[in-house]
């Protein structure tokens, strides 16, 4: 197991990059989420303002 | 030819839909390509007999550079099919790809740079693709802050539609220039990794990485594309049935 | 008769009309266009004083300083180009004329050229001998920048459309510009440094001049566009 983290010693550089990309992945769920998120919540007062105005 | 299902997927409260009930399959999809990819990445491939261990970077960093480039060409294409037919879900893809390209080509520089240290010994050497790459994460900014400028939505959609069309004409002659550029002066940088040259237990789980990073990019871009499509048609009367107001 | 107005031109008289209008306008005020030749003359007398005076030395640098202080400079000048026209609405009227606003923006982007481009090229004599270039080197060096600023300001065209009326256009400007230019930079440049070297030049040339046709080809054809979505 260490010899595998080790990564022939190399890791000091293979797994900053697997770690960087990994967050770069969760980021951009998350960004995309909220980004849906807002846009659903925005609709949703639209909608009841328009029906409480109508 | 049928074209009935390309008019359906313009209709917003249609693409809305079908786009949420896909989004899990593709998330799915990703999700296990990239448990396979990285068992074979990390686990079963071989060291390379030049760079040992170090090259395994490669299942992150080449996955992560075609995302970036592909998120571009969606862009154009999506951006090419909303100023031809108007179409105000393909305008919506077309703004969901930016952001996403752009982080990724970030990833693909910083990852390169990581390489970049054991192999050449520089964090950053001038090398085509790395350098490419850089100039693809100024054209990603370029996007953005057109779109960002313009406060009218119509307007901003097709105005940074015709810059991801010159975009992405000038994206082979930017890759083609600098490829030049860096043979003059010698590039002994260049990393090698010819198709040919690589075994199957390399090659298979960096394809099975780059499939997942492709499924990843389809799921993500059909959430924010449904975002962009409840912001585009704000007034209309199937949006209080789809979000259940 | 009744569907032909009166005035009607021909797209080619009206090009060449519209040539001679924003010549007239633009002599009318020299201290504009001449301004990027003068930002030129100054961005290139900062590398020596930034960099080593030694003409051995400066000689290395020259291709690279020509290239980026005329590029920063045909960027300066874009500004210029649809502006004027944007403001007192007769970009407006070109647009909604019936002729092809791709071929109006053209002659106008021959003229912007010839207004601010040929200025740069025809100094680069002088500036090229002052960082250390050979005087064989100078066609070469010419023909390169006549080739290179007609492509930057073809391309220009395009942001210039694009950033038309937007409050802080000036830097988006730059932003959506420069990446489209590497290209024509690095051909520019490499066919300068092989005239100071005296050495063939014609592959960097070539290509130079391919871009040239494609961007004439192209480039106002996404002018107009971006003017058309622009003035909506």
């Amino acid at each position: 197991m260490m010899h595998w983290l080790n990564m022939g010693g190399y890791w000091m550089f293979v797994w900053p990059s697997y770690v960087l990309t990994f967050l770069a992945v969760v980021l951009n769920v998350y960004l995309a989420r909220r980004s849906l998120q807002v846009a659903k919540t925005e609709a949703r007062r639209r909608a009841q303002a328009q029906g409480s105005g109508s | 030819m049928n074209w009935t299902w390309f008019h359906r997927f313009g209709s917003p409260p249609y693409f809305y839909r079908v786009a949420g009930k896909m989004i899990p399959w593709f998330a799915w999809l990703a999700a296990i390509t990239a448990v396979a990819g990285l068992v074979g990445g990390l686990g079963l491939a071989p060291a390379d007999y030049q760079q040992g261990e170090g090259y395994r970077i490669i299942f992150v960093h080449v996955p992560a550079a075609v995302l970036s480039t592909m998120a571009y060409s969606v862009m154009a294409v999506a951006a090419g099919v909303g100023l031809i037919w108007r179409m105000n879900v393909a305008h919506a893809v077309a703004a969901s790809c930016a952001a996403v390209g752009a982080w990724f080509t970030l990833v693909a520089l910083a990852t390169g740079s990581l390489w970049g240290r054991p192999m050449w010994g520089t964090y950053w050497a001038w090398d085509p693709r790395l350098t490419s790459e850089l100039v693809l994460l100024f054209l990603y900014l370029g996007y953005m802050g057109l779109r960002g400028a313009i406060d009218d939505t119509a307007r901003a959609d097709r105005a940074s539609a015709v810059l991801a069309l010159v975009g992405v004409i000038n994206l082979p002659i930017i890759h083609y220039s600098v490829d030049w550029w860096n043979s003059l002066h010698q590039g002994h940088t260049v990393l090698k990794f010819g198709k040919a040259s690589m075994p199957p237990s390399m090659l298979v789980p960096l394809l099975l990485m780059m499939l997942a990073f492709s499924f990843y990019f389809a799921a993500i871009l059909l959430v924010r594309a449904r975002g962009e499509v409840l912001r585009r048609e704000r007034n209309a009367r199937w949006i209080s049935e789809a979000i259940g107001a | 008769m009744s569907n032909a107005t009166p005035t009607a031109v021909s797209s080619a008289r009206a090009g060449w009309l519209l040539v001679q209008r924003d010549l007239r306008l633009g002599l009318r005020r020299p201290g504009e266009w001449l301004q990027p030749l003068v930002f030129f003359l100054v961005v290139t007398t900062l590398f020596p004083l930034a960099t080593d005076p030694q003409m051995s030395r400066l000689r290395d640098i020259a291709p690279g300083a020509l290239w980026v202080a005329a590029l920063l400079s045909s960027l300066l000048a874009l500004e210029l180009l649809f502006r004027e026209d944007g403001q007192d609405g007769s970009l407006e009227q070109l647009a909604v004329s019936g002729l092809p606003l791709s071929w109006l923006l053209l002659a106008k982007t021959c003229v912007h050229w010839l207004m601010t481009g040929l200025p740069l090229v025809l100094a680069a004599p002088l500036v090229a001998t002052a960082l250390g270039a050979p005087y064989a080197a100078i066609p070469g060096i010419l023909a390169a920048l006549l080739l290179g600023s007609v492509a930057l300001s073809l391309i220009g065209a395009v942001g210039a459309g694009l950033t038309l009326g937007l409050r802080r256009g000036g830097v988006l400007l730059a932003l959506l510009v420069l990446p489209l230019a590497v290209p024509v930079l690095i051909f520019g440049a490499r066919a300068t440094a092989l005239a100071i070297a005296l050495e063939p030049m014609a592959a960097p040339m070539y290509l130079l001049g391919a871009i040239v046709v494609l961007s004439a080809t192209l480039a106002p054809l996404a002018a107009a566009a971006a003017v058309r979505i622009s003035l909506e």
